[in-house]
Parts: structure tokens; C-alpha cells; sequence
């Protein structure tokens, strides 16, 4: 076969270099994807459009019901909050990381990255072991004699964002870390030499310097909490109920494919626009380290 | 004067302080877990006093425990398998490619990574329903190894960038065919990333929740949709025991990779 497609070029192997074999180890996975992910994703939008009867009634929903847009509004307002907690957190963290010496950063490293591998059913199900009415925190503040009735820690927002928080810090971390290790160093030292206090130094230089990786950490940490189901399904215990949540329950309990499918879509259809919008500030695939 | 002195002395004392309580924060379910599914009580509690191994040895006793631990374990292997070889040969495809069509299939590739799960979920289920697939080991071997493959292609594709193409070139120049040439010149200097690339795709079907409640149910019950379960229904010390098993073999796993990592350096 080979052969043939060389002889037919006119001898030359090296431009030819079977021309079809790149191809056939591409295609098997190519074919499985299109067959078994990317159709059956279309097929889901276009229930979103289909179900019950064909037109944007589903989409015309958003508008009305009263429990789609306080769905879109929890969603919003948790991933928002989580965000803003684990951006701020893993900023600390990097900033230390990158004025600690080797062996403290290496030590920082190990203890973002263990939990970065610890699974989202074990994460909530610890969270639900400490912050439940029996649980461990309540227990130790009642035997404290701090407090007497147990606190509500979990089954509400707060636990929400607490697990999610959790969960994305990590996250956080590692982008805000790669851009300040960009920054360089005599910037801020150039700011203390002309008579700036480190807290100036740190509000005119270091910060606006760190705006691109925080606008970064940002939008991926938003972004992937959009999507979230575990947490809040469990540390939320039906009263948090985020976009995710609601598709299952629409599809799995209710069987409104037409409105399960449609959150689904608005869901898919946020996080690709965000994802296009961060691509015009940083490197995408770099970020989910396609490059 | 005195006190921006103070100020300026403290600062760092106490920026390394407030990140090890986030770090603390970061590592407090392990913190938990593990002691939790030590306890002697039949309730979740923290051991007073005296540990006991009792509910690991129900993971093991129990059948239903035992089953889906060995049904996790099982699907991992396989899922691990085709995952590999599909994104290994997908990576090196891509990799000798270099055209507008295989840009976009760098994007189809990776999508598996950027759709939110839940998304995921409803396209498989809606599929496995047609398919006759749902609660099948099929349809859960399946449905694991697309979401896994994205992972493997990325890490091998990484190993390959550090490679010269006109080693490629200089190995067919020599004779050698297109599977000789693969297998003598790229894959053993691929293969960190392959076994990189095998340790996630085993990781991320072990670990998988939200595509599995969906598309399993009875026949098919992996560890996580059995801890699912536990969670809401009852608080068994045992789901901290499977929690352990399974934050365990993740950590054993990513340990491994990190030691064969440091040694090639």
C-alpha cells in the first residue's frame, strides 16, 4: 500500500509518508466520539427545542417561571461567592509559594496538590461528617460548652460554598502561581527603593501586575463551578439547587426532557462562551495543558 | 515608626500562617476520613481512645461492598486499557498531522474535558436508553473511557512535543515500517506519558459519580454509586472506610508517578 503511494509520487518516501496512516490512528477515537458523544450531545440540544413541541418554548421559560430564574440566580450568586473565596485564598498561597524558599514551596506544593486528587464524593461526604448537627464540629463546641443547640452548618449555602471553595482552591492556585512567577522580582524591589511602603508596593505594582492571572484563575475556577452537581446535591441537601441538580431531577424524577435539556444547553452554552472570552485573555489550551 | 516595624517584621510570620491554615483547610476531609473509618462506634464518630479495622473488614465481607469495590476495580482496568491505546494512538496521529482538519479534531478531542458532566450524563443516558446500554458494563466501559481518553491524549501529546520529528523521518529513511518505526522509535520515548496518561484514565473511572448515576443502576454498582447511596440514606462509618480505599489508590497511584517521575530527572 505504501509502496504504491511512493511509486505514484515519484519516489519521494519522505514527502509521501503514507499519506492515509496518520489518519488511521486518529479515526478509531474520532469515530467512537462522533458516534457515542457527539451526536448523542447534539441530540440533547435539539430535545431542548423538540420537547414537547417543536419552537424555544423551553427557552421561553426562562423568562416566566419563577423557579428556573431562582435556580439561574443560585447558581450564579454560589459560584460567584466560591470564586471570590478561592481566588482569594490561593492568591495567599501563591504569594508565599513564590517568596518561599525551595524546600517550604515544595512542602506548599504537596499539600495543594493532595487534595487536588481527592475525589468530589469523598470531599462531600467528609464535609457532611464535620458539619452535620451530630457531627464533629457541632459535637466538639457542645462539649466545649461553647454553644448549646447544634449550629446549622450544613444543608444550606454556606456548606455549598464551603465544599466548592474547597475543591477549587487548588485550582486557583496553580494559574495565579505560573503568572506571578512572570512577574519580576526588582519591580517590587524598585518600588520599596523609591520610598513605598510594602503595602503600596503590593496595591500599585505587585497586584496590578497579577490582574491577568487573577482574571484567569478567575474565569476557569467560575467556570468549572458552574457544572457542579455533587457538592451541592449533598452538602446542599435539596435546598441549593444549582443548574446541575435541576437537570438531574427534571430528567431522572419529573421526566421533562424539554426543560432538563434546555437548563443543560443554557448550562453548555455559558461555560463555551465564558471558555471563548477566557481564550482572548490567556492560552486555553495551555490552561488544560493541550500545549 | 514602631509599629510599621512591628508590622513589617510580622508580615511574612503571619502570611505563612494564614496559608498553612489553608492548607490545613485543604487537607481536613482527609484529615477526617481516615480516622472516622477507624472508629469502634457504628455511627460516624471519631475513635475514642481505641481504633478498629471492623469496617474495612465489611468492605470486604459484605458482598454488596465487595462487588462493587471489585466491579470499580474491574471497569478501571478496562476503561484504563482502551483509553490508553485510543489516546495514545490518537495522540500520535495528531501529532504527525498538521492541518486545519486535525486542529478541529484537537477541539472535538478535548470536549469529553470541557462539557460540564452533568451534560455528559444526559447524552449517554439519552443514547444508552436507545441503545438498550443503560445498567449494561458495556454502556459504563463505554461511557468511562470517552471521558477518560481526553486525558490520555493530552499527556501523551505532551511527551511527543519533546520529540524531533526527523527521528521519524530518519527511522523510515532506514528502512524501518510505519508499526516498527512506532513501536522501536516513539513509543519508548512516549512511554512515561503513556503510563502517565493510563494512571488518570484509571483515576477518573474509579473516581466517576455523575455519568454513573445516571447510566447504571442495579446490575452495574461501583463503589462511588454505592457511597452515593450510603450518603443519603444512612451514616455508616463503612463509606469512610470505601472513601479511604478509594482517596487510597488514587494517592498510591499519583505517588508512584511522581516517584518515577523524580527518578528520570
Amino acid at each position: 500500500m505504501s509502496r504504491v503511494a511512493v511509486a505514484a509520487a515519484g519516489g519521494r518516501p519522505l514527502a509521501v509518508r503514507l499519506p492515509s496512516s496518520p489518519w488511521l490512528l486518529v479515526l478509531p477515537f474520532l469515530a467512537v466520539l462522533a458516534v457515542f458523544y457527539v451526536v448523542p450531545i447534539g441530540q440533547v440540544l435539539w430535545l431542548s427545542f423538540s420537547d414537547p413541541t417543536l419552537g424555544f418554548g423551553n427557552y421561553a421559560r426562562l423568562a416566566s417561571s419563577e423557579s428556573l430564574q431562582r435556580v439561574l440566580l443560585t447558581t450564579f450568586r454560589v459560584c460567584a461567592t466560591t470564586t471570590f473565596f478561592a481566588i482569594t485564598l490561593g492568591y495567599l498561597i501563591a504569594y508565599v509559594m513564590i517568596h518561599a524558599g525551595p524546600t517550604h514551596r515544595l512542602w506548599i506544593t504537596g499539600f495543594v496538590l493532595v487534595p487536588f486528587w481527592i475525589s468530589l464524593l469523598v470531599r462531600a461526604f467528609a464535609w457532611l461528617t464535620l458539619l452535620r448537627s451530630e457531627g464533629i464540629i457541632n459535637n466538639a463546641l457542645i462539649g466545649l460548652g461553647v454553644i448549646d443547640q447544634p449550629l446549622p452548618l450544613v444543608y444550606n449555602e454556606f456548606a455549598v460554598v464551603i465544599g466548592m471553595v474547597h475543591y477549587m482552591v487548588p485550582y486557583a492556585v496553580l494559574p495565579l502561581y505560573a503568572n506571578m512567577k512572570g512577574i519580576d522580582p526588582r519591580l517590587a524591589d524598585a518600588s520599596r527603593s523609591l520610598g513605598a511602603g510594602a503595602g503600596r508596593t503590593f496595591l500599585s505594582v505587585t497586584l496590578p501586575l497579577s490582574m491577568p492571572g487573577i482574571v484567569a484563575a478567575g474565569l476557569l475556577v467560575f467556570i468549572l463551578t458552574l457544572g457542579f452537581f455533587v457538592t451541592p446535591a449533598i452538602l446542599g441537601g435539596g435546598k441549593v439547587v444549582m443548574i446541575a441538580e435541576y437537570v438531574s431531577v427534571q430528567v431522572l424524577k419529573t421526566v421533562r426532557w424539554g426543560v432538563g435539556t434546555m437548563m443543560a444547553s443554557v448550562l453548555l452554552a455559558t461555560v463555551v462562551f465564558l471558555l471563548i472570552a477566557m481564550a482572548k485573555v490567556v492560552d486555553v489550551r495551555q490552561m488544560f495543558g493541550a500545549k | 515608626m514602631s509599629l510599621s516595624v512591628t508590622w513589617s517584621k510580622l508580615r511574612w510570620p503571619l502570611l505563612v500562617g494564614a496559608t498553612w491554615a489553608v492548607l490545613m483547610f485543604l487537607m481536613l476531609p482527609t484529615l477526617v476520613a481516615v480516622p472516622v473509618s477507624l472508629t469502634t462506634e457504628r455511627y460516624l464518630s471519631l475513635p475514642h481512645g481505641a481504633i478498629s479495622f471492623d469496617h474495612y473488614a465489611s468492605l470486604v465481607s459484605d458482598p454488596s461492598w465487595r462487588n462493587s469495590a471489585l466491579q470499580s476495580l474491574g471497569i478501571g482496568i478496562v476503561v484504563t486499557v482502551l483509553a490508553t491505546t485510543l489516546g495514545t494512538a490518537a495522540a500520535i496521529g495528531l501529532w504527525r498531522l498538521s492541518s486545519w482538519a486535525a486542529e478541529a479534531a484537537r477541539v472535538v478531542f478535548l470536549a469529553p474535558m470541557i462539557v460540564p458532566p452533568i451534560v455528559s450524563a444526559l447524552a449517554f443516558y439519552k443514547l444508552f436508553a436507545q441503545m438498550r446500554l443503560i445498567d449494561t458494563f458495556v454502556g459504563v466501559i463505554l461511557a468511562h473511557t470517552l471521558l477518560a481518553t481526553p486525558y490520555v491524549l493530552i499527556t501523551v501529546a505532551a511527551s511527543l512535543a519533546t520529540i524531533d520529528l526527523r527521528q521519524e523521518q530518519a527511522s523510515r529513511s532506514l528502512g524501518a515500517s510505519t508499526w516498527r518505526t512506532l513501536r522501536s522509535v516513539i513509543v519508548p520515548q512516549i512511554m512515561p506519558g503513556v503510563t502517565a496518561g493510563a494512571v488518570f484514565a484509571f483515576i477518573i473511572s474509579w473516581d466517576e459519580i455523575v455519568v454513573t448515576l445516571f447510566i447504571a443502576a442495579r446490575t452495574v454498582y461501583t463503589l462511588p454509586r454505592k457511597m452515593w447511596d450510603g450518603i443519603n440514606e444512612a451514616v455508616d462509618p463503612t463509606i469512610a472506610a470505601a472513601a479511604t480505599v478509594l482517596f487510597l489508590v488514587t494517592m498510591i497511584l499519583i505517588g508512584l508517578q511522581v516517584v518515577r517521575e523524580a527518578r528520570r530527572q
